[in-house]
């Protein structure tokens, strides 16, 4: 038994340290793409093999990120722009989630609701809600409120079709089983409907969360006085091509973090779930 | 038990008394009606027309004094096994302390100890049966309704668990009705064998098992009394079974 157990531990080792050396080599197979892609773009821009007053060049985007970093932008500080930026977007994406949730959940479970708005919502999401900035900039003004208006109406209907969907997908035979068990009809929504939905409710999330900062970075582009938005805004007007790439850079790391973050919460919440291999993981 | 149907007859004037603390199996064919009659029992799918009693009352919601154990799989997927076992007694208003303290006692029960922090995922087929059966029992149902609950089970593991349920049975007051098309299992584990018509079901005839109790499932098989019930039982069956098959080989072929 003891000999027995010695070689599973053994074994365990083993899988663990070819786990590892895998992991190694992807990542460096990754650094390797990301030096490849940038090294020929390089290149290819400093022998003018494309124009790099149209295209840019990653030396261009990162000297520019880093006087940006050093001398503030021509709205003021880095840092503040992200932050105003980042502060729109988490709004927005607060409220969007919180309201999504909550009215999705309630026209999943209230047939007759869902019936008498459910043609109202497929209307309002025909809009192309980015034509909305327009309006709200107008309403709200060109301070946060307009971005954070923005942000909401984007994230909304996402999160809002998933947990109604989610309220749907559940599984008839698990419901009747919680009446048969005495359930009541609030307890079968807190304890069969909300945590069966949360799997299509958190999966929404990684797709609204990008959404919500389309809204705040368009809103900001309609009409603002700070934000990276703005800064995009700028640099249009200048020619600043690595101007655009920085900031898209600075939003893609943002946009990056945020998604760790709302993974890291799935995981937390979702502990129940066998776990699945992904291929797209950070 | 009554219902005259109209639009899609499922049942139709159907009787049926099960006795206190007795264990009915009820075997038909394919649509015959089976799972109806333990819908309109356990009061989740209301009757058409007639009226449906139990305990001499009539049926009209879920009773409390009911619990059924499903075919497919009803636990909770993100409640841990002691979560499902103890849900039926949070339902009810039980304090979480208590209700988990008795979870665990029916959790070992079924042997399950040491799983209790496992989620449904983890276990395997058999296992989660035995949470389900948990589940239901910690509620003290009068009657237990069952819906071919291991027909998903592999042979030995269905076995295992058909003695397991007489265990647990025999421990309890509870009266069975316990749907299958198997009749081995029907007269392996029951005191009466209810043998139902080709929809729209009916019930076509009513066998007394008095094969002695305590059984073990795995040997009463080869038992004398136990072939020549099946011989009796399946005669009346094959009827049905047939008349079953050639309707929906005409479906088929249509």
């Amino acid at each position: 038994m003891q000999a027995l157990s010695g070689h599973a531990d053994e074994a365990v080792v083993n899988a663990r340290r070819r786990h590892r050396r895998r992991r190694v080599i992807i990542f460096t197979l990754r650094v390797l793409f990301a030096v490849a892609l940038l090294g020929s773009w390089e290149v290819l821009s400093r022998t003018k093999s494309i124009d790099p007053f149209f295209f840019g060049e990653p030396s261009g985007v990162a000297k520019q990120i880093w006087t940006w970093q050093q001398h503030g932008t021509a709205v003021g500080p880095l840092w503040e722009q992200i932050w105003t930026t980042l502060k729109e977007a988490l709004l927005g994406f607060a409220f969007g989630v919180g309201a999504g949730v909550v009215i999705g959940i309630a026209l999943g479970r209230v047939r007759i609701l869902a019936e008498v708005l459910g043609p109202y919502i497929k209307a309002a999401n025909s809009i192309p809600r980015i034509v909305l900035g327009s309006l709200f900039v107008i309403w709200f003004g060109l301070g946060l409120t307009s971005k954070v208006a923005l942000a909401f109406v984007l994230v909304f209907f996402v999160v809002f079709f998933n947990a109604f969907q989610g309220v749907r997908e559940v599984d008839e035979t698990v419901i009747s089983n919680a009446r048969v068990l005495g359930a009541n009809e609030r307890k079968i929504t807190t304890h069969v409907i909300v945590p069966s939905a949360l799997t299509w409710i958190i999966a929404s999330m990684h797709t609204s969360f990008g959404f919500a900062i389309v809204g705040a970075v368009v809103g900001e582009y309609l009409g603002s006085a700070h934000g990276l938005g703005n800064m995009i805004a700028v640099a249009q007007g200048t020619f600043n091509l690595n101007g655009i790439y920085g900031c898209m850079f600075i939003l893609a790391v943002v946009a990056l973090i945020a998604e760790s973050l709302i993974t890291q919460l799935e995981n937390r919440l979702i502990t129940w779930r066998p776990t699945r291999r992904d291929e797209l993981a950070p | 038990m009554m219902r005259d149907g109209s639009v899609y007859t499922a049942l139709t004037g159907m009787k049926l008394d099960v006795a206190r603390g007795e264990f009915l199996a009820i075997v038909g064919p394919t649509g015959c009606g089976k799972s109806t009659t333990l819908g309109l029992v356990s009061g989740l799918e209301p009757a058409s027309s007639g009226e449906v009693r139990v305990l001499g009352e009539p049926v009209r919601d879920v009773s409390r004094r009911v619990g059924v154990v499903f075919q497919a799989d009803a636990l909770f997927p993100w409640k841990s096994v002691l979560g499902n076992v103890a849900s039926g007694l949070r339902f009810r208003g039980v304090p979480r302390r208590e209700a988990r303290e008795r979870a665990r006692e029916w959790i070992a029960r079924v042997g399950l100890s040491g799983f209790d922090d496992h989620y449904p995922h983890q276990l395997s087929g058999g296992m989660r049966k035995r949470t389900a059966l948990a589940q239901s029992l910690i509620t003290t149902p009068e009657i237990l309704l069952m819906d071919e609950p291991f027909s998903a089970l592999d042979v030995q593991t269905r076995a295992l668990m058909e003695d397991e349920l007489l265990d647990l049975w025999s421990t309890t007051s509870a009266s069975v009705v316990f749907v299958t098309h198997d009749l081995e299992e029907a007269i392996a584990l029951s005191d009466r064998v209810c043998v139902m018509t080709a929809g729209p079901g009916t019930v076509k005839g009513i066998y007394r098992i008095d094969l002695p109790r305590p059984r073990t499932v795995r040997e009463i098989r080869f038992e004398p009394r136990f072939v020549e019930l099946y011989r009796e039982i399946w005669e009346d069956l094959r009827d049905e079974v047939l008349v079953s098959y050639e309707r929906a080989k005409k479906h088929a072929g249509a």
